[in-house]
C-alpha cells in the first residue's frame, strides 16, 4: 500500500507509531502527482518547497512528542482561498497574479493543527459552474474516466482527493460546489451550515450561500478536518458563535431509530436510472441498519433552481464589482482613460460565465425589475427553507441523490447554461435554507463511475450528517467497494 | 422576448463590461432563456411572505470601536498594476 492512498487517521496512527515520518508521507503524495497530475490537472498552483519546509517542521514537532489533529498530513486548498504569500486565483484571469498578504481563517486553523499544504487546486472561474470548465487555467479531467468532468466548482479538490494526489482538501460550496463534484469523483464532501466555518480570507461569490467544507476519502477524516476547521472568527460577521462539538464522536453511534425522511420530489423522472436504484438500494441499506425511513415532502423543490439563479448572480454582481484593475489583479493596457479602464479590464479578466452572471445579477437588481425577481425569489427562498422546518419536525435527517448523473463529457454541458445548471438540482436547496449536507459514495454506473448519495440535516446538524454517513459507509462495506473500483479503474493508462 | 439588445447593452455599462456584436448576440440569448425559466416563480402565492436575505438568525455583529493592526501601505500596495508613491494610479478621470 503506498502512503498516498491512505487516509488522514491511517497516516496519523503510522506517524504516532513512528512507522513513517512526515517527509515519507509528502514524498509519496509528491511522488503520485508528478505520476498522474499531468493527466488529471487537479492544482492550479504547486507549493512543494513550502511543503518539504512544513514536512521538516512537523517532523521535528513529533520527535518532541507534539502531534496535532493534521500533523504531517498533506492537504489541497481550493484556489479561492487567500493563503499568504502564494497566488490565489479563483480560477480567474483577473486574479492571476494576485499574491495575498494574509491567510484566511482556515488556512490558519489547519497551519495551527500540523497540516501541511501540497498546493492550490484548480475550480470554476469564482467558483462559478458545475464542471471545472470555466476555469482560466484549462479544465480538470475525473480520475476515473479522464474524458469527463470532475464536477465543480471544486472539481480541483475532489480530482485530487480522488487521484490521490493529496489526503484530504478543501473546497466552497454555493449551491452543490463541494457536495456535487464530491457525488462524480467518488468522495466524500461537506458543506457545513452557513455560519459554522468561517470565511475570513475566502474570494465571495453569494455571501448568503458561500460555505468552505472539507474532501475527504472517508467520513471519519471528515469529522477529522471539521473539528479542525468549525467555530467562531470575530473577523467574519456571519460567523456563528456556537459550541462545536467533537465530531468524532458521532462516527459510532450507529443510526437505529433515526428517522430518515424520503422527499418525493427528489425521487423524480429525470434522474438518471442508474442513480435511482442505487439511491434507493442506499435507503434499503440504512433500513437494516436499523433507520427507520418516513415519506416526506418539500414542496417548493421545483423552484430552487430560480431562487438560486436570481440570488447568487444578484449577490454575485455586487461582490465582483470591486475588481476594476486599480488595487489588485489584472488591468487591461487597452484603456483611454478611467472609465474604459475599468470596461476593458473585466472584460479581458472575466470569462463568459463570469459575465453571464454579472449581467444576470445586475439585471435583477435593477431599477424596476427588483420586485419582479430579486424580491419575489427571496421571498420564495423564505418558502423553501420553511419546508425544510417543517419536514424536519417529522424526521431527522433526509436522503437523497446528490447529482441527477453521474459525471458527464468534457464539452457536453458548455454551450448550454441552463442544462449545466440543472446539475445542481439537488444541491441547492441547503445552501437557500443554510442548512448542512455531506455527499458519500453509494455506488458505481455500469460503466464504472461514482453516484453520490447526500444526506441534509438541520441547521448546526453536522454530527448527524457524520452518525449516518458513517453508518451507511460501514454497512454498506463502501470503504471496500471504493478500494477495488479504484484499482481497477484509476490506473490512467 | 423577455431582454432586448438594448437592455442588455445598458445594463453591461451598469456592470462596467463590454461586449462584441456577436457576443452580444450569444448573451442575449442565453439570457432570454435564463429569464423565461426563472417565470415559474410567478406561479408561487408569496401573498404575506417576509423576504428571506439571511440564513441565519445573526442581525449584527458589533465588536468595540478599538483600532487594531492593519495592513500597511507597502502591503496594499503590492498588488497593484501601477502604484506610484503611496498610491495608486489610473487613467485620467477627466479629459
Amino acid at each position: 500500500m503506498e502512503l498516498y492512498s491512505l487516509t488522514i487517521h491511517e497516516l496519523q496512527d503510522k506517524l504516532r507509531a513512528g512507522e513513517v515520518t512526515a517527509a515519507d508521507i509528502l514524498a509519496s503524495v509528491y511522488q503520485r502527482i508528478d505520476q498522474v497530475e499531468d493527466k488529471v490537472h487537479a492544482y492550479i498552483t504547486l507549493m512543494k518547497e513550502s511543503a518539504q519546509a512544513q514536512a521538516a517542521a512537523a517532523d521535528a514537532a513529533i520527535r518532541n512528542g507534539d502531534i496535532k489533529a493534521l500533523t504531517g498530513i498533506p492537504i489541497a486548498l481550493k484556489d479561492i482561498y487567500c493563503v499568504q504569500g502564494f497566488t490565489t486565483t479563483c480560477g480567474s484571469r483577473i486574479l492571476h497574479n494576485f499574491v495575498p498578504p494574509y491567510d484566511a481563517t482556515v488556512v490558519e486553523k489547519l497551519r495551527a493543527a500540523g497540516a501541511i499544504f501540497t498546493g492550490k487546486t484548480n475550480m470554476d472561474e469564482f467558483a462559478m459552474g458545475s464542471s471545472t470548465e470555466t476555469s482560466y487555467f484549462g479544465v480538470t479531467c475525473n480520475p476515473w474516466d479522464l474524458t469527463r468532468i470532475p464536477g465543480g466548482s471544486s472539481g480541483g479538490s475532489a480530482a485530487a482527493v480522488a487521484a490521490d494526489e493529496c489526503i484530504a482538501a478543501l473546497g466552497s460550496d454555493t449551491g452543490g460546489s463541494i457536495r456535487q463534484p464530491a457525488a462524480l469523483c467518488g468522495v466524500v464532501g461537506l458543506k457545513p451550515t452557513y455560519g459554522r466555518v468561517s470565511r475570513f480570507g475566502l474570494v465571495a461569490f453569494a455571501s448568503s450561500l458561500d460555505q468552505i467544507g472539507p474532501f475527504t476519502k472517508d467520513v471519519e477524516d471528515c469529522a477529522i478536518l471539521m473539528n479542525v476547521i468549525a467555530g467562531y472568527d470575530p473577523r467574519e460577521s456571519t460567523s456563528v458563535n456556537l459550541e462545536v462539538p467533537d465530531y468524532r464522536s458521532f462516527l459510532s453511534r450507529g443510526i437505529k431509530g433515526l428517522r430518515i425522511g424520503i422527499p418525493k420530489e427528489y425521487f423524480i423522472e429525470g434522474i438518471d436510472p442508474e442513480i435511482l436504484a442505487s439511491v434507493q438500494q442506499a435507503v434499503a441499506v440504512l433500513e437494516t441498519a436499523g433507520a427507520k425511513c418516513v415519506d416526506i415532502s418539500l414542496p417548493h423543490t421545483e423552484y430552487c433552481l430560480a431562487v438560486y439563479y436570481i440570488v447568487a448572480p444578484a449577490e454575485a454582481s455586487s461582490n465582483l464589482a470591486r475588481y476594476d484593475g486599480v488595487k489588485y489583479g489584472f488591468r487591461s493596457p487597452e484603456g483611454r482613460d478611467l472609465l474604459d479602464m475599468y470596461k476593458q479590464s473585466r472584460s479581458t479578466g472575466f470569462g463568459d460565465e463570469v459575465k453571464r452572471r454579472i449581467i444576470i445579477g445586475t439585471y435583477v437588481l435593477s431599477s424596476g425589475y427588483y420586485d419582479a425577481y430579486y424580491k419575489k425569489a427571496s421571498q420564495v427562498r423564505a418558502l423553501i427553507r420553511r419546508d425544510f422546518d417543517e419536514a424536519f419536525q417529522e424526521c431527522d435527517i433526509i436522503v437523497t441523490p446528490t447529482s441527477p448523473t453521474a459525471a458527464f463529457r468534457i464539452g457536453e454541458k458548455t454551450d448550454d447554461p441552463m442544462q449545466m445548471y440543472l446539475s445542481d438540482i439537488f444541491t441547492i436547496s441547503a445552501n437557500m435554507a443554510g442548512i448542512p449536507g455531506i455527499s458519500i459514495p453509494c455506488g458505481f454506473t455500469g460503466d464504472g463511475l461514482p453516484i453520490g448519495l447526500q444526506f441534509l440535516a438541520g441547521h448546526f446538524q453536522e454530527g448527524t450528517l457524520i452518525q449516518a454517513a458513517a453508518a451507511y459507509e460501514k454497512t454498506a462495506g463502501m470503504g471496500a467497494l471504493i478500494a477495488r473500483q479504484k484499482q481497477a479503474k484509476i490506473n490512467f493508462s | 422576448m423577455k431582454i432586448t439588445r438594448e437592455e442588455v447593452a445598458h445594463v453591461a455599462h451598469l456592470a462596467r463590461l463590454t461586449f462584441r456584436e456577436e457576443e452580444m448576440e450569444k448573451f442575449t440569448s442565453q439570457l432570454n432563456d435564463i429569464l423565461l425559466y426563472m417565470e415559474k416563480l410567478n406561479s408561487v402565492d408569496t401573498t404575506g411572505v417576509e423576504p428571506m436575505t439571511h440564513a441565519t438568525v445573526l442581525h449584527n455583529a458589533f465588536r468595540e470601536d478599538v483600532v487594531k493592526p492593519s495592513l500597511a501601505n507597502e502591503q496594499s500596495l503590492a498588488n497593484a498594476p501601477d502604484p506610484r508613491g503611496e498610491f495608486f494610479r489610473v487613467p485620467k478621470v477627466i479629459e
